[in-house]
Formats: structure tokens, sequence, C-alpha cells
């Protein structure tokens, strides 16, 4: 088993519509991968079937050697994501959701990983704060303190920086690098956010129409495409699809 | 190796998330246990003024009161479910939730975890103001106490379960079937007064309603304080129906769930 994640032939149908259209991809432990493309490309929805939460129509996908679908409680305590649209219980102090989170992941040691966790994340003074009281960077860096409490080896972040300050995204940014380079943790990241992507990762996966248009090194594809910069080559590829096939 | 059993921590999860939101916020209490206090008081009153009416003849407060706080219970257990389902719901946290390691069937557990502790929190505190302010006493039932918590708590969950699907089907505005089916169901389960009143027609839904063997079987045990091989059969079959509605409505919800995954509806649930 060399890889961590294993996409293959996945396809989601809503009726007649393909979100997700047999896509096959594979990110090894360590890699740092970006699923680019625009709104409605399927990324969302790669997300959403690679969690566990959205059935596929057909394809596969293996997380560390095992099925999915067969082993979805085994595998799920190995992953972890952040997302800008799953954002903790507002009800819950800071303090209250890692717990309850760390519980549902089976933490052991919690309350002194929840300490590790609040001071990593620069949290501490916000430990009794209700989550719905907290700022968006605030609340990001609770979404990724609660990604972590599991040390997952698979991390799926759907545009953990949208929104924020580009203080707060470069220290996001830092972090997960860090965090990476330390446990050689997987991550699949989506953003819109092109400097970011070519700041961070090893590779990247263009999505357009629920299919992978293009992939490679993000700063190596966009000359290799006769393109300036990574921006330049995702407005080419969101609105001539086509001349990338 | 595929894993096979439930999480105790994960249940924990669940249920512990409720009590957290009890003690940010303690005006939840109210909303849990205003309703059956007000209840338990009313028909109190209600059941001294007839029990002064009909002199020695007839126990009231037994009765009624007796029943008003074993319906209570019920609906305690069944707003227990739906209540902690919606807070998931209100909080938008089904992600978290589904793309953790939680199982569905331990998701469900903690839902009753949590309705079990309402549940009897509900009862001791209805007996309470019941023996203090009426002396009522609801052991004079004996032993039956048991078979008759047990069926209502059973019944009481599949109720829960079946709106907490419907509501895991039809979106969030479905909300609002949930709080009145206890209310529905009292008319046929013989709460207030015994099946023998209602019309022929109404009386086939409460031969299929569990409760309704429950309150039968309690205003005889009450009138004639006689063991009867009738009541036995009575919550034989009352015990048999609470099973096979807790049975269903649990497969139902799992279905919904399996719908919800087909659909991508969980990701996006709080759209309706």
């Amino acid at each position: 088993m060399n890889e961590t994640l294993k996409v293959v032939g996945l396809v989601k149908e809503y009726g007649s519509f393909r979100a997700v259209d047999n896509i096959t991809f594979a990110i090894k432990p360590g890699e740092i991968v970006g699923l680019l493309g625009p709104n409605g490309a399927g990324k969302t929805t790669t997300i959403n079937m690679i969690l566990g939460i959205l059935e596929p129509t057909c394809g596969s996908v293996e997380i560390l050697g095992k099925n999915l679908k067969e082993h979805r409680t085994e595998i799920a305590k190995q992953m972890n994501f952040a997302a800008v649209y799953a954002q903790m219980p507002g009800n819950l102090t800071v303090c209250q959701n890692l717990y309850v989170f760390g519980r549902l992941y089976e933490v052991r040691n919690l309350k002194e990983k929840i300490k590790f966790l609040l001071r990593d994340f620069d949290l501490d003074t916000f430990a009794k704060t209700k989550a719905g009281l907290l700022s968006s960077g605030e609340l990001t860096r609770l979404n990724l303190a609660k990604a972590l409490i599991n040390e997952p080896s698979l991390l799926l972040l759907d545009e953990p920086t949208a929104s924020l300050d580009p203080s707060i995204a470069n220290f996001i940014r830092e972090r997960i690098k860090n965090w990476v380079a330390e446990t050689q943790t997987t991550v699949l990241w989506t953003s819109h956010n092109m400097y970011e992507i070519e700041a961070v990762c090893d590779r990247v996966l263009f999505l357009s129409h629920g299919k992978i248009l293009l992939s490679g090194n993000p700063r190596t594809l966009p000359a290799e495409h006769g393109k300036k910069d990574l921006e330049e080559l995702f407005i080419s590829a969101a609105r001539e699809p086509l001349s990338f096939l | 190796m595929k894993d096979q059993y439930m999480s105790i921590s994960r249940i924990y999860a669940v249920f512990i998330r409720q009590v957290f939101l009890i003690k940010s916020n303690p005006t939840r209490l109210v909303s849990m246990f205003l309703w059956i206090i007000i209840d338990v008081v009313l028909w109190g009153f209600i059941t001294k003024y007839l029990g002064s009416l009909g002199r020695d003849t007839f126990s009231f407060v037994n009765i009624i009161l007796g029943a008003i706080i074993l319906w209570g219970f019920t609906t305690r257990i069944e707003h227990g479910i739906m209540t902690t389902f919606l807070e998931d719901i209100w909080s938008r946290n089904f992600i978290n939730y589904f793309a953790s390691p939680l199982k569905i069937d331990e998701y469900l557990s903690g839902l009753v975890v949590t309705s079990i502790a309402m549940g009897v929190c509900g009862l001791l505190l209805m007996l309470l103001i019941a023996g203090l302010c009426f002396g009522y006493n609801i052991f004079r039932i004996g032993l039956f106490l048991l078979p008759f918590l047990l069926i209502l708590f059973i019944f009481g969950m599949a109720m829960g379960i079946f709106v907490s699907a419907l509501i895991f089907r039809l979106g969030p505005a479905a909300e609002w079937i949930g709080w009145p089916i206890p209310m529905v169901l009292s008319v046929f389960s013989g709460v207030f007064y015994p099946v023998s009143n209602l019309p022929n027609f109404l009386r086939i839904f409460s031969r299929v309603i569990p409760a309704s063997y429950v309150f039968e079987s309690m205003r005889a045990i009450l009138a004639s304080e006689l063991f009867s091989i009738r009541i036995v059969v009575y919550l034989c079959i009352g015990l048999a129906l609470s099973c096979a509605y807790l049975l269903v409505t649990y497969f139902f919800f799992i279905r919904v769930y399996r719908y919800n995954l087909k659909h991508g509806t969980i990701a996006r649930f709080n759209i309706e």
C-alpha cells in the first residue's frame, strides 16, 4: 500500500446530471494535493464522497488500503476535515466542542490533547467562549483544531482559508504545512486562492464539469500550458475546458 | 475487520452535547419541564374538584392524575428524542457528526439515552409535585407500574424515532409534525377516559396504540385492585405492539438515512 487515498472511477449522478464524472487519482503519504476548479466543478461533491456522507453512483474510494464502503467507521477514525460550510455548533464553547468531537473520534488523553490544541491554535483565551461568538478567523482555527484532534492520516480541507484576512490565512497555511512535515499527513485541499495553492500544494488536480482536466506541479504546470501563472491557467481552463481535453 | 460494535464513547458524545447545552443555558430546563408541571398542577386541581363532587365513590386523583403522569412520561421520551435531533439540525451539525466515525446506530442510541434522562427527570418531578400537592402515590398501582413504564417508554421511543425520521426525510420545516403527535394519540389512547367511550370506528385506532392497553389496565387495577388474566393479556399486546413499532420506526430511520446519503441531503440538510 503506497497511497493514503486512492479514488477509482468515481461517479456521482443526480438524475441525468453528472456532478462527478469518472475521476481517478491517488495521493501518497505526506503529499498536499490541491483540488481546483470553478464553482460547481464537483470539488465538494468529491470531498463529500471521500468523507462517506455522499454515496457514489459508481467507483470506489480506498483509504489506507481499505475500501471506504466496507470499513467506513474504521477509516473515519483516521481522517478528518474542515470546511467553511461545516462550522462547529455555535451554542457550545470551544472546549466543549473539542471535547464532544474528541469523544466521537475516541481520542486518548483527551484533556491533554485539548490543552495542546488550544495552545497550538492560539485559542487559550477563548476556551470558555461559545463558538458562535468567535470571529471567522477564530472559528477557522477551532475547525482546524477539531480536524487535527485525532491526528488524522488523511485531512480534507474545503476552502479552509476562505473569508480570512491574509495574516490569519498565512497562519493557517503555515500551521498545516508544519503539521504535514511533522506527521506525514496526507492533505486534499480545495481553494480558489491560486497563490495559496502554489505556496502549499505539491500537486494540483484541476476539475471542470466533474472531470479532471489537468494535473501536475502547481509551479511548473502553467508554463507547460503556455500560461504565465496558475491564475491565468485556472481562468483559461474554466472558460475553455474543451481546449484542455 | 469491519467495525461491528457500538462505541460507548461516541454514544456518550451525543449525550454529553445535550448536557453541555443545558449547562450553558439553564432556561432550556424550563421548556423541558414547564408543560408537564402545568399539566400535573392543572389536572391535580381538576381531579380534586371532581373528587369533591363524586364523594368517596371514585378516586379521580388516582386514576386521572396517574394517567397524566404516565402520559407525560411518554411525551417526554418522544420529545426528548425529537428535540435532541432538532438541536443538530438547528446548529447545522450533521456534516460534522456524520463525517466522524459515528455510526447511525450510535447516533440513535445517543438520542435514546438523552431522552431516557429527560423522561426519568420529568417523571420524578411529576411524582414529586403530585405527591406533595395532591397526596398522589403512584405505587398504588403496584408492580404493574414496571410493565406500564416499559411499554410507554418503548412506545415513546418509537414515536420519537418516527418523527425524527420524518424530519430527516422532509426537512427542518417538518418539525411542526412532531409537537402535536402525543396530543393527537392521547385521544385514542384512553389517557383521560376509557376507550369504550369512543365511537366504534375510533376504537379501531385504539386497538393499535400500545398506550391504550396500559391505561385500560391501569383503570382496571385501580377500580378493582384485583389481578386478572385480562390485564396480563393486555400488557402482552401492548408490549408486542410497542416493540413492533420500535423495530419498524428504527428501520424507517435507517432507510431515510440511506436515502439522504444517496441524494446528498446530509451535506445540505438545512437548506430543506
